[in-house]
């Protein structure tokens, strides 16, 4: 009867995902370029402090972590909640240290030896205590630069 | 002869989008955002018993910070909040002989941190980046004043020179028992 008929039903077209595949792509580089693959399981908490001056730690083949922290709640039944110090893989006492920075240092090349640093991801409930027995530790074991792990923010309003 | 074409067949690439979606969720799921950042140090290397003691430092010249196992922060002996221990430090350092208790100059000047077994990491943090922003804001000071550049926009000889006059010296001294207090 009118003249604008519509003919026939009103057909949606589809959407074209031949691009999908693309956008994937790009964001599948991205997150290959950005990703570092975590080395280690962590037993120990880890909430580190924030600071503000930090650098950057360059070349991670050059890097060694020592990490410090009450044991995570799963394992607390079985180690207790005294803070601990984690070596790769497992708890550590301290006197195992120099054995460890033996081990690391004989890993890497030896003219770059002198510029392995010692990264400490200590949480930041953990007392010093601990801590100067490490810095103690690594003093002996001639591993002396070393890199306190912080996160960045401001220590007065972050704190807590 | 009869001459034969043969038609490569396509590539059904429909299953593309499959694949990389299965190495993305990889990615996705093993990738660790975190960059290492930190307050870098140097330790002192231990040294054999038999040496003679070290030339005295004048005691003008020398920053004691300390903090005792409640956190709190004392410097030269008096109570201090940690939000005021940067201005004190670039104070200290950069005095250039003018007032009496602090530093004769950058050079000789020397932080000497001291902690506590039960002071908290937390607090040894704040402590030190405190203090190393007081140098670097000094560093930046400086560098503005000779280069009319931010300290880290320098160029490595620049940077050397500055570096050279405030020289960072935070000692972080041996341990010892400081208590409550």
């Amino acid at each position: 009867m009118s003249k604008f008929k519509k003919n026939g039903k009103k057909v949606t077209p589809g959407i074209s995902t031949a691009s999908l595949p693309d956008i994937v792509f790009i964001l599948l580089f991205f997150f290959m370029v950005t990703t570092t693959m975590r080395e280690v399981t962590l037993l120990v908490d880890n909430r580190k402090p924030f600071a503000t001056e930090i650098e950057k730690l360059e070349r991670k083949s050059l890097v060694s972590y020592i990490y410090v922290g009450a044991p995570k709640a799963f394992l607390q039944g079985q180690f207790g909640s005294e803070p601990r110090m984690q070596l790769n893989d497992s708890y550590a006492k301290l006197n195992e240290i120099s054995q460890w920075a033996i081990a690391e240092r004989e890993a890497i090349n030896e003219a770059e030896r002198t510029l392995l640093t010692v990264s400490i991801k200590a949480d930041k409930e953990v007392k010093m205590g601990l801590i100067t027995d490490i810095k103690q530790e690594l003093r002996k074991a001639q591993m002396l630069k070393i890199n306190y792990s912080t996160r960045k923010g401001e220590i007065f309003t972050d704190r807590k | 002869m009869a001459s034969r074409r043969r038609d490569s067949p396509e590539i059904n690439a429909g299953s593309m989008a499959d694949i990389a979606f299965l190495l993305l969720i990889f990615f996705l799921v093993t990738t660790t955002m975190d960059t290492d950042t930190g307050i870098a140090r140097k330790l002192p290397p231990i040294l054999p018993e038999n040496l003679p003691p070290p030339p005295p430092i004048r005691e003008k010249n020398v920053f004691v910070v300390l903090i005792n196992s409640n956190d709190n922060l004392f410097v030269e002996d008096d109570y201090m909040d940690v939000k005021e221990l940067r201005a004190e430090a670039k104070r200290f350092i950069g005095n250039f002989g003018r007032l009496e208790n602090y530093s004769d100059n950058p050079q000789k000047a020397v932080i000497s941190l001291q902690n506590d077994r039960g002071t908290s990491y937390e607090m040894f943090i704040a402590v030190q980046n405190e203090l190393t922003a007081a140098y670097s804001e000094l560093r930046d000071e400086e560098a503005n004043k000779r280069f009319g550049k931010d300290f880290k926009d320098l160029t490595e000889k620049q940077a050397k020179e500055i570096q050279e006059f405030y020289p960072q010296k935070i000692s972080e001294a041996e341990p010892v028992n400081l208590g409550g207090g």
